[in-house]
């Protein structure tokens, strides 16, 4: 593997810069709000959102409010164990719920029905299928589609106060699209899109998420290394020019 | 708590009077605890935080051991009164997470290969909590290893850069990172030239983002010179004895 990444090709015969081959299908799970099923090479990660209603955060109270969870599931990969999320579910659900948090994806303020009482919740929930690398930037897409597919349920307030739940959906108030970007360091090279064999190969693992912008809103460093400052510039550089293909390939009409 | 409307004032400071590019003083006492291997003590602004290292000592339970070199565990917790509003004791997921990347910013400055079969063991408890206790953690945690005697090939520094109203600022305290636009904490091996945690949420420009780190190397090798002091002053202390 170290004589073909000195000439700038991978196991697989990609280039260091080249992602596997991404496939994404919407609305795979009819009774969520919004779903959807990334394939990259042959990792499968699934994204169900589901839109509940509930009492906004004591010091958001005029905002929707968005929970973010991950299951790495027992039949996705030999070690996952079952059992509540351990550190890798937990980084990776926080990771993703950055990247659409702060880059404001959601406009939490329309997703109000009565202030300071009754808001939306959006849950998105991370399903891996199958591991064989970047787990990271598989279910961020996933999320992403998922939410700029979701429908909102549509909620009217009677004279009395009561809330009730009518049979009419409208989308999702969307207003951006991060897109991550995973890459490791192999031997002083960077790579995007690691496959698992990379990943256990690699001294260490960057993540950057991008806005639609090109602004950064979400970055992780994880795995045992460490990065030159220099690697780390390069790798911004990377992570833009990598988001903006793919946000063009499959988000198009979101941007 | 008063109504906070600017995080910077018409002379450019913020609201604990700082500059942009200021640290909060540090304070810094090692070996405080007589149990441990190795403990250090930090307070960076109104941080508290005190850090404990067990080890290296034999693997229990042995399945967690690793042949070839020492397995290294750390854990971050928060005091429940360390906060403004309680918090629960139950490790939340952001202390899981920030564990997690706490161990993954020290170990690639401990020789564990010298310590097969071992583990060595972090304790972090943050006493007190008001933003960048992340950092001063790492900060502290490399002292507590080194207070140990585990050889390391550098302390590890840590600090973050955050943007206030659009401005890059040096070490946020706890207002300004909720009020603010960005923060990134980053860990800095000063002899590697390397850093070993790189986190960030917010929104920054490619230019901003450059800046932001290098005001963030620039803040951690000012740190690191009073790292090194700390410990050059407790061995003079103990040739004392």
């Amino acid at each position: 593997m170290m004589k073909l990444l000195a000439s700038g090709k991978r196991l697989d015969g990609r280039g260091l810069l080249d992602y596997r081959e991404i496939k994404i299908e919407n609305g795979v799970v009819e009774k969520a709000e919004g779903s959807a099923l990334v394939s990259m090479g042959n990792t499968k990660v699934l994204v169900g959102v589901k839109i509940e209603t509930g009492q906004p955060y004591p010091d958001l109270p005029n905002q929707g409010a968005l929970t973010v969870n991950a299951e790495f599931v027992p039949l996705a990969y030999k070690y996952f164990e079952p059992g509540p999320p351990d550190e890798n579910s937990i980084e990776l659900a926080r990771l993703v719920d950055r990247g659409i948090r702060e880059s404001k994806t959601i406009d939490m303020e329309k997703l109000v029905i009565i202030p300071g009482k009754e808001v939306y919740v959006v849950f998105v929930d991370v399903y891996i299928l199958d591991h064989d690398g970047n787990l990271v930037d598989a279910a961020g897409l996933a999320a992403v589609s998922a939410i700029l597919n979701a429908k909102l349920p549509v909620y009217r307030v009677k004279e009395n106060g009561e809330v009730i739940k009518m049979d009419e959906y409208v989308p999702l108030p969307v207003q951006n699209c991060p897109i991550p970007v995973t890459m490791v360091k192999i031997d002083d090279k960077i790579l995007v899109d690691p496959t698992l064999d990379e990943e256990n190969m690699a001294s260490a693992k960057l993540t950057i998420t991008l806005t639609k912008n090109g602004e950064i809103c979400a970055m992780q460093k994880s795995g045992l290394g460490a990065f030159t400052l220099d690697e780390i510039v390069e790798a911004q550089k990377i992570a833009r020019k990598k988001s903006s293909e793919i946000r063009e390939k499959f988000f198009r009409e979101w941007c | 708590m008063t109504e906070i409307k600017k995080l910077i004032d018409e002379n450019g400071l913020r609201v604990d009077g700082r500059k942009l590019d200021e640290i909060r003083p540090i304070k810094i006492e090692i070996g405080l605890l007589a149990n441990a291997d190795g403990s250090a003590y930090i307070e960076q602004g109104r941080n508290k935080i005190i850090v404990a290292v067990y080890g290296p000592r034999e693997a229990q339970p042995k399945h967690i051991g690793l042949h070839d070199r020492a397995a290294i565990r750390c854990r971050y917790h928060m005091a429940p009164f360390s906060t403004d509003e309680r918090k629960s004791p139950a490790p939340s997921r952001r202390e899981i997470e920030i564990s997690k990347v706490i161990r993954e910013a020290l170990e690639p400055v401990i020789f564990s290969e010298y310590y097969p079969r071992s583990m060595i063991d972090i304790f972090i408890e943050v006493l007190q909590s008001d933003g960048g206790s992340r950092c001063a953690a790492i900060t502290a945690s490399s002292l507590a290893l080194a207070d140990a005697g585990i050889p390391l090939k550098d302390l590890v520094v840590a600090c973050a850069v955050g943007k206030i109203d659009g401005k890059l600022a040096v070490d946020l305290s706890d207002v300004e990172d909720k009020l603010g636009e960005a923060d990134m904490p980053i860990a800095y091996i000063p002899a590697l030239r390397k850093i070993s945690l790189i986190q960030m949420d917010g929104i920054f420009t490619e230019e901003e983002f450059f800046k932001a780190l290098n005001m963030a190397k620039d803040a951690c090798i000012k740190i690191y010179k009073i790292q090194k002091e700390a410990l050059k002053q407790k061995y003079l202390q103990t040739e004392k004895e």
